[in-house]
């Protein structure tokens, strides 16, 4: 569990994130929300110590990791994975070697314990056979998914994504969003996601903090953010009248079940 | 003024941050040979042929110069050796390299800032700058000083080759001049000098790469700056060292 207190962070002037407060649960998937500006990525950058914060506490399991001393912030991040934006896969290393690296930098492992570790975790995100190809070759896709894989080969507690489907096709966005609901569970872990992504919300958002102008505005569920009565999440989640359609056939769903 | 200052500032303490203990040596070893070929079969190319062309331009222009028939003929070797141990390999050959190696380091450590590997290798708790900067330094450390006594050798065998082939000197006369006065600090002020350009030019290209903000046109930009300031750090460095020690 992540807990969140009171964090502020200025640039100059500017008050990108403003007294945020929350609590994000293992064995779910939290999904931090807002407009572009909103502060989610500085917001997600503090979560993991990449961005110190001006003010507050940022508690993993009860330990406030503002007062971690180098030490500790290292061992702490050996129990985080991370799926970036452009996957940050490294160019110069096949995928097999891309997943391997944080087993070689810290296991002892012999390299058939590796590879084993290797090939287990690349199944699990489907990807067989593309051990040896390198990140110029693989789509997309492909290339989210060996992140993750990096990203989980260590077994972390807590995995960080930041807009895992920007780029991707709607059927692919599908995927990956199923392997990290389905990854979180398995492992229970604290998945905490950034997105813009529509279909992200509705289907996997077991939390979902709204960030506007670097407040949080709105905490809830994906059921509840259906009956939500705030305006501006209204604007920015159902922006179209695609969306503003889809949203009422759900809500007519919903309470059709409930009856 | 004060950029410049902040600029130093911060390069110290990346420098000093560099030197912390490796998360797992092997790995750190293997990076670090990477680097040794990476930098050093990188370049071996363009050093081999810069050096043959600098000792067969010095003995051609030497002989040119040296008009009185008083002045022996293996005067030109002697030139030729001087030259190259003292400024000719140490400086020439580590300006353009400069611009190899120099480039190269920035434009992949911003390649990796850009990209967010940097920020992914900081994720799995790894010190970015140990593990991406200091084999880097390492192993331009080892490799340039070996490019530049290779270099002494080819540029001498360039001058040799240009001198008895066009004849402008018999080879006795280019022995005996290669041989007569030698000092050997001449090639020890050599080899000081290329320690010191390898360090300016891996340190100062990994603190403009590493420190990349931005996209691809940043990425350019670094890599320019990192050659420009290395070349002019390497003069005042070549001048500082000439002026202190010989």
């Amino acid at each position: 569990m992540i807990e969140v207190k009171n964090i502020s962070k200025s640039f100059g002037d500017k008050k990108v994130l403003d007294d945020v407060s929350c609590i994000f649960e293992s064995g779910k998937v939290n999904l931090i929300i807002g407009t572009s500006g909103s502060g989610k990525t500085v917001f997600m950058k503090s979560l993991i110590g990449l961005m110190p914060v001006d003010t507050g506490e940022i508690l993993f399991d009860g330990n406030n990791m503002i007062h971690f001393d180098e030490k500790e912030l290292k061992e702490l991040r050996t129990n985080v994975g991370m799926l970036f934006q452009g996957s940050a896969l490294f160019d110069s290393m096949d995928v097999e070697n891309n997943v391997m690296f944080p087993l070689d930098m810290f296991t002892k492992k012999t390299f058939s314990e590796k590879k084993k570790r290797v090939n287990e975790v690349l199944e699990r995100v489907n990807l067989k056979d593309s051990n040896k190809k390198f990140p110029a070759e693989i789509s997309g896709g492909m290339k989210k998914r060996v992140a993750l894989a990096r990203a989980i080969v260590l077994n972390p507690k807590y995995l960080f994504c930041d807009e895992p489907n920007s780029g991707l096709d709607p059927q692919t966005s599908i995927v990956i969003d199923r392997l990290i609901l389905e990854i979180t569970k398995e492992y229970n872990m604290t998945t905490v996601v950034n997105t813009h992504d529509m279909n992200t919300v509705m289907e996997s958002g077991d939390k979902i903090i709204y960030l506007r102008m670097g407040k949080k505005q709105w905490e809830g569920s994906n059921k509840e953010i259906i009956f939500s009565q705030d305006e501006n999440l209204n604007n920015f989640i159902f922006a179209s009248e695609f969306l503003q359609d889809a949203k009422n056939m759900r809500m007519q769903e919903i309470q059709h079940t409930s009856k | 003024m004060i950029k410049v200052l902040e600029h130093f500032g911060k390069y110290i303490l990346m420098l000093r941050q560099m030197l912390s203990k490796p998360e797992n040596v092997k790995v750190y070893w293997k990076e670090f040979i990477h680097q040794c070929y990476e930098l050093g079969i990188g370049s071996l190319g363009i050093v081999v042929i810069i050096s043959l062309f600098l000792g067969a331009v010095t003995t051609v222009q030497t002989a040119y110069q040296l008009v009185s028939p008083l002045v022996p003929k293996y005067v030109i070797a002697q030139i030729i050796r001087d030259s190259t141990f003292l400024e000719l390999s140490p400086t020439v050959v580590c300006i353009v390299l400069a611009g190899v190696i120099g480039s190269k380091i920035s434009s992949e450590l911003g390649n990796m800032r850009v990209s967010e590997q940097i920020d992914a290798l900081e994720i799995m708790g790894i010190n970015t700058k140990t593990y991406l900067i200091l084999p880097k330094i390492i192993a331009a450390f080892i490799v340039i000083p070996c490019l530049v006594v290779l270099s002494m050798f080819l540029s001498i065998w360039g001058g040799y080759f240009a001198g008895t082939m066009s004849g402008i000197l018999k080879s006795q006369e280019f022995n005996q001049g290669l041989v007569k006065d030698f000092v050997s600090f001449n090639l020890t002020f050599g080899l000081i000098k290329a320690f010191t350009f390898a360090f300016i030019i891996s340190s100062i290209s990994a603190y403009f790469g590493y420190f990349v903000k931005g996209g691809a046109l940043e990425i350019g930009r670094a890599s320019t700056t990192s050659v420009v300031v290395s070349c002019i750090l390497i003069l005042f460095a070549d001048y500082g060292l000439a002026a202190l020690m010989l």
